[in-house]
């Protein structure tokens, strides 16, 4: 919303010298309509004076018309000036910037020679004078403009404009009426009410000679007012003064007729409409749209209207999409002579809906949908016609049509300290009602309350009477009793508001949860990974870059209604296609040796779930059951942490090699975070997409009652995946499901102390020979528990070897085992009892030989 | 009484004689100062202080003096021995000190050469900064709430009285989730910011109530260096007895001194936000030029835009109608709320000026903040 101080001027009595621009600028903001940008305009105009064209030559052999005109300013004598529109005539009083003249943007007119004649200046048009668009023709002013006046004082050029931030709940401050407003009460000044203002006496005077109107859908609307204009002159340009201000407003100007409409929609907040008598036929009604309507509104656009749009129909059908946008038939034209007013109250929720089904935003639906004045097309649809009346040479048709629905008015209980309350800071009694009245409230004391000194029993007392407050009917928005506080606080100043230092309150700090995340992400990070924070928009085809089998039930994921890019419409059920397009694309960067990890939530729909969620009622709290069918709406959406890694792991350098990351970095990767969270789990090989299916593990952890939950996979990528995505080649990845892993540390207690034996340590090696499809994993399980508990320390693998010696299909695994008792020095026998018993185990669980045994 | 050898050969004896010990002592001593190195010494210390040197030799003699002579010869032959093994001990502690010193500076290496053979790791500064921001509210006492970020529309929009079909609602672009059977409204939307973790922690918690919710948000807007449709918030709730707005003033000054620096002011102006009411938008004085910039003949500031403030979150009473709508009886309690953009954070307080930056995921970008801002 833009609004000029020289109109909020009018209605707010700010003194004979305007405050200053910045400090008006601050005082709306302050009062909670945010100025976005001041601009000072007019100001940077200088030597352009109101002339008149004497006398006109017409040039000839150029290529477009050409006049050389004779322009007098009344002192001197005339002087030639080039000029090449041809709207005007001979004795047109018209602006002329004199040689020496600037013009907006600095431009400045000098005397110059064109079309061999010498010009001395320039004839101007609207839009070099920044007051319009038109650069058509000359600007041509009323015969009764003074010759040689200073134009931009004539025009009243020399202005500040401000550009108002209104939020959605204030549309009373989409007009100057109600920017006004608040102006006048932060500067204490006189406010005068422009819908109050040079209204006829008979504003509400029904009449039968008007245009019949009616409400069909008292849910459409519940005012409904048109008026009449006969022999209006539609060639009457629009006078200078208002071309400025809708021009300050950022609004073109159109025709005499539409631009009344919109000047009194900026000044008032009531959007209006026109209508071409003569298009008419039949009594004006407001209903609801029958099925299989269509409307061609004014953008030409045929629209199927909808049975819940809000219509002005007459007998030939649709006529307008109410508060909308007018239907062409029955637009006025630059021939319309007998004119309908239509000024009106449609429902805000209504024009919203309506707006949004027809994707038509309009200053009108701009309105409406944040509430209009409800008292106010009766009065602005009078303006109109006094404005046409007087502006356009048309009469008006006596009285109006007025369709209307009851609406009872809002009276809010206000407990007078409420708003100290709210705000921790008394205000009284006195400021509140005061405040409030400045909004422009009724309000009511409760009967022996009134001011004076016998009633006056002292501030807090009278704190906790009841006031009862009718909210100004522009003020749609003050439902109840925090409304009004609202009001009060802000008006009083929000700077005045004292800060309380906070209460302690007793936090118990981190969940457990929330405390293994961080860990987790600083463990990953510790070991040389990269955090990233990828979208979760996927596409259908990244399931099949990543190999998923048809039945993979990540291939079940959300889709969206309407997703950003309609490549990626689905919700990822896997971190990874994002993880693999940031590692691609840092690889496209240059960035060769990658390790980049990614924790965030993943959605996998629950099929048996009916995945629509209701929208509750609002006057209570929800019941369990309620609740219950809300969640029942949402997927799953665990908690996924994964890494993808692709070059060096360990870089080249002045030491010598590099090491290329590998399918073992992304297991330990996993088991760096299993770490973290103190999970037991195990790694067993597996076969699983996208992976490579012979470097492929999947990881398991032991939940409750020691069920063994899946908790991820991780190992080399599938070649596949790795041609798909255009990775770098042998890229691995790892992704675990924090969710489980958080579910299954919840059981686990605090860290229990180790008993840190003083006694020596005893060591054995032993090299154990495998079928080379034993995962070492098993054979050191095997050992551990052949070992017995209490004597081994540490199991250590060593070595792994396979070649001629240890035979074809099998290897060699070479083992140290560490012995320690707790309470004594181990013997020679009972170590190497301890072996034994740890190889025999081995054996019996995996065939295990002793290497070079027999 | 016996006396052994009495007789003694005067020549057997001489070199017993102060001169010829003198000498010895002078020889050995010599001889070790001459030692340049430990070979050398050992040498010497066979020489001169070994079973078979003179010194040794003439102490065995000792015995062969008449007794009257054999404790005076005995003092000087002990005194020139315990010189040698002085000057041996000494030499030898000089000659160690000079083989380790020498040892030490040929294995001396040049420490400045790199040892990065792990390509280095980095926290996300958004993931560092939404912690940092939430210790401050868990400093305070407050505890961390998260919620989902497919959220169903109601706690994204109703709860937080957002009527159907008011502007406000459009105002956040919204992703919407399709229903399973591909309708567009299915009541499940992408989380547009963090409040509706504060409905589900009302509905879920006991009061009075103190959380702080960061998370990701999602808003179908149209990506450029400021705006981004996924981004992160994170807000804070306080739900009590006898809260008022300056209970939530002083826990927006209290945050924003944690967070940008200590004395930094900060201002209200009305605002408004459906859950809120009143509602303010939350400036805090520029951290870096402090309002030097707006004054006469300041430095213009890049940070502020020479304004001297800095939008940075917006904040209100919770509105009772929210209270209504998760149960709580806005006669007994009232609340505050209060909430900014992480992403927004991150470029006042780090001069991040481009939000892609934090989406793409460039390694590089992200190793500049290492393991925490």
């Amino acid at each position: 919303m833009r609004v000029p101080l020289s109109w909020l001027a009018q209605y707010a009595a700010l003194g004979p010298v305007l405050p200053d621009a910045g400090d008006v600028a601050r005082r709306l903001t302050a009062a909670g309509l945010e100025v976005e940008t001041q601009e000072r305009v007019g100001h940077d105009i200088s030597g352009v004076v109101v002339a008149q064209v004497t006398g006109i030559e017409e040039l000839a052999g150029f290529r477009k018309p050409v006049r050389y005109c004779q322009v007098s300013t009344g002192s001197g004598g005339p002087v030639g000036v080039i000029c090449g529109a041809v709207n005007f005539a001979a004795g047109d009083k018209v602006p002329f910037a004199q040689p020496g003249a600037v013009l907006p943007g600095g431009f400045e007119i000098g005397a110059k020679k064109a079309y061999e004649r010498m010009s001395n200046g320039m004839i101007c048009s609207a839009a070099e004078l920044a007051i319009g668009e038109d650069h058509s023709g000359i600007l041509v002013l009323p015969p009764g403009a003074p010759l040689g006046e200073d134009f931009v004082a004539y025009a009243g050029l020399a202005d500040h404009v401000f550009e108002l931030s209104v939020t959605p709940d204030r549309g009373y401050a989409l007009s100057i009426r109600g920017v006004a407003r608040e102006l006048a009460t932060s500067y204490g000044a006189a406010y005068t009410d422009p819908a109050d203002a040079d209204l006829p006496a008979d504003v509400a005077v029904v009449s039968p000679d008007v245009y019949p109107a009616s409400i069909d859908d008292p849910t459409a609307c519940d005012r409904f007012v048109l008026r009449e204009v006969r022999g209006f002159e539609p060639a009457t340009p629009t006078p200078l003064w208002m071309q400025v201000r809708l021009a300050r407003c950022g609004m073109r100007s159109v025709s005499l007729a539409v631009d009344i409409t919109n000047y009194l929609m900026l000044e008032l907040g009531q959007p209006l409409h026109a209508f071409d008598a003569a298009q008419l036929s039949g009594p004006v009604v407001v209903r609801r749209a029958r099925p299989g309507e269509r409307l061609e509104t004014l953008d030409h656009v045929v629209r199927d209207l909808d049975t819940e749009d809000i219509l002005i129909t007459d007998s030939s059908g649709p006529i307008s999409l109410a508060g909308t946008m007018g239907g062409l038939a029955a637009e006025i034209s630059g021939t319309s002579r007998d004119l309908v007013i239509e000024a009106a109250h449609f429902s805000p929720r209504g024009t919203a809906r309506m707006s949004r089904r027809h994707r038509l935003f309009s200053e009108a639906s701009y309105r409406f949908e944040r509430g209009v004045d409800r008292e106010l097309p009766l009065r602005a649809s009078a303006k109109a016609v006094s404005l046409l009346a007087s502006l356009g040479g048309a009469s008006a048709v006596p009285g109006c049509s007025h369709a209307s629905v009851e609406v009872p008015a809002v009276a809010i209980s206000l407990p007078a300290d409420y708003p100290d309350r709210v705000a921790g800071q008394v205000y009284g009694h006195a400021a509140v009602v005061r405040r409030l009245r400045e909004v422009g409230c009724e309000v009511t004391e409760p009967a022996g309350s009134g001011p004076g000194p016998h009633h006056d029993h002292g501030k807090h007392d009278r704190g906790s009477q009841t006031l009862t407050v009718v909210p100004p009917s522009w003020r749609p928005d003050l439902l109840n009793p925090s409304d009004l506080a609202e009001e009060v606080i802000r008006l009083e100043g929000y700077e005045n508001i004292p800060a309380r230092m906070p209460r302690a309150s007793a936090g118990r700090g981190l969940t457990g949860r929330q405390r293994m995340r961080r860990a987790a992400g600083r463990a990953l990070a510790g070991a040389g990974y990269v955090e990233v924070l990828s979208h979760p928009f996927v596409a259908g085809t990244d399931y099949d870059r990543l190999q998923l089998p048809a039945d993979d039930p990540r291939r079940t994921a959300l889709r969206l209604a309407n997703p950003l890019s309609e490549d990626e419409p689905l919700l990822r059920t896997t971190l990874l296609p994002g993880l693999l397009r940031v590692l691609a694309r840092n690889a496209g960067r240059g960035s060769a040796d990658l390790a980049l990890y990614e924790m965030g939530l993943v959605f996998r729909p629950r099929p048996s779930l009916p995945g629509v969620a209701p929208i509750l009622r609002v006057d209570r709290g929800p019941a369990v059951a309620e609740v219950a069918s809300l969640e029942a709406g949402l997927p799953d959406q665990p908690l996924r942490a994964a890494v993808v890694l692709a070059g060096d792991r360990e870089p080249a350098g002045w030491w010598g090699e590099g090491r290329p990351a590998g399918w073992q970095d992304a297991v330990e990767a996993a088991r760096e975070v299993l770490r973290v969270s103190r999970v037991p789990f195990r790694v067993v090989a597996d076969q699983h997409a996208p992976w490579h299916p012979g470097r492929c593990a999947a990881i398991f952890v032991t939940g409750e009652q020691g069920h063994q939950w899946l908790a991820g996979h991780a190992g080399e990528l599938h070649p596949r995946v790795v041609e798909a995505f255009r990775l770098p080649s042998r890229t691995c990845a790892a992704e675990l499901d924090l969710s489980v892993i958080e579910t299954a540390a919840a059981a686990i207690g605090p860290v229990q102390a180790p008993a840190v034996s003083p006694y020596p340590v005893a060591t054995q090696d032993v090299a154990l020979v495998v079928d080379a499809l034993v995962p070492a994993a098993q054979v050191e399980e095997a050992l551990a528990a052949g070992a017995g508990a209490g004597l081994l320390e540490e199991v250590a693998l060593f070595d792994v070897y396979t070649g001629e010696q240890v035979g074809q299909g099998r290897k060699s695994l070479a083992y140290t085992l560490r012995f320690r008792a707790p309470d004594r020095t181990l013997t020679d026998e009972e170590v190497t009892a301890a072996r034994e018993a740890a190889v025999a185990e081995a054996a019996r669980r995996t065939g295990a030989v002793l290497r070079g045994g027999s | 009484m016996s006396a052994p050898n009495k007789q003694y050969d005067p020549v057997e004896v001489a070199v017993l004689s102060p001169d010829e010990v003198t000498g010895m002592r002078e020889a050995a001593l010599a001889a070790i100062a001459a030692a340049g190195n430990l070979e050398e010494l050992k040498a010497a210390r066979l020489a001169h202080a070994g079973d078979r040197s003179p010194l040794a030799l003439a102490n065995s003699e000792i015995g062969a003096l008449p007794p009257a002579a054999r404790a005076e010869a005995g003092k000087r032959v002990g005194t020139a021995r315990r010189e040698v093994s002085q000057a041996l001990a000494a030499r030898q502690q000089e000659l160690e000190a000079e083989r380790d010193q020498r040892a030490l500076v040929d294995e001396a290496v040049d420490v400045t050469l790199p040892w990065d053979r792990l390509t280095r790791g980095a926290r996300h500064p958004v993931t560092t900064i939404a912690e940092r921001l939430a210790d401050v509210f868990v400093g305070m006492g407050y505890e961390i709430a998260e919620g989902p970020e497919v959220e169903a529309e109601w706690y994204n929009f109703d709860a937080l009285n957002f009527p159907p079909d008011h502007p406000a609602r459009e105002m956040q672009d919204t992703i919407f989730v399709a229903g399973p059977d591909g309708a567009d409204r299915a009541g499940v939307v992408m989380r547009t910011h963090t409040s509706p973790v504060q409905i589900r922690a009302m509905l879920t918690r006991p009061l009075p109530l103190y959380v702080v919710s960061p998370g990701k948000c999602f808003r179908s807007d149209a990506l450029d260096a400021t705006h981004s449709p996924v981004f992160h918030q994170i807000e804070c709730l306080a739900v009590d007895e006898g809260l008022t707005m300056a209970d939530l003033r002083g826990a927006v000054n209290a945050f924003v001194e944690a967070m940008f620096g200590e004395g930094l002011r900060t201002r209200l102006r009305p605002d408004f936000f459906p859950f809120t009411e009143p509602s303010a938008d939350v400036s805090m004085e520029c951290h870096v030029c402090r309002g030097a910039s707006t004054r006469p003949g300041g430095e213009p500031c890049r940070v502020c835009r020479s304004q001297g403030w800095i939008e940075i979150a917006g904040c209100g009473m919770v509105n009772p109608k929210v209270l209504v709508a998760c149960g709580i009886d806005p006669d007994r309690y009232s609340g505050f709320a209060f909430g900014l953009g992480i992403e927004r954070s991150l470029m006042i307080r780090h001069g991040v000026t481009d939000i892609r930056d934090t989406l793409e995921g460039d390694v590089r970008f992200s190793r500049a903040f290492g393991m925490e801002v």
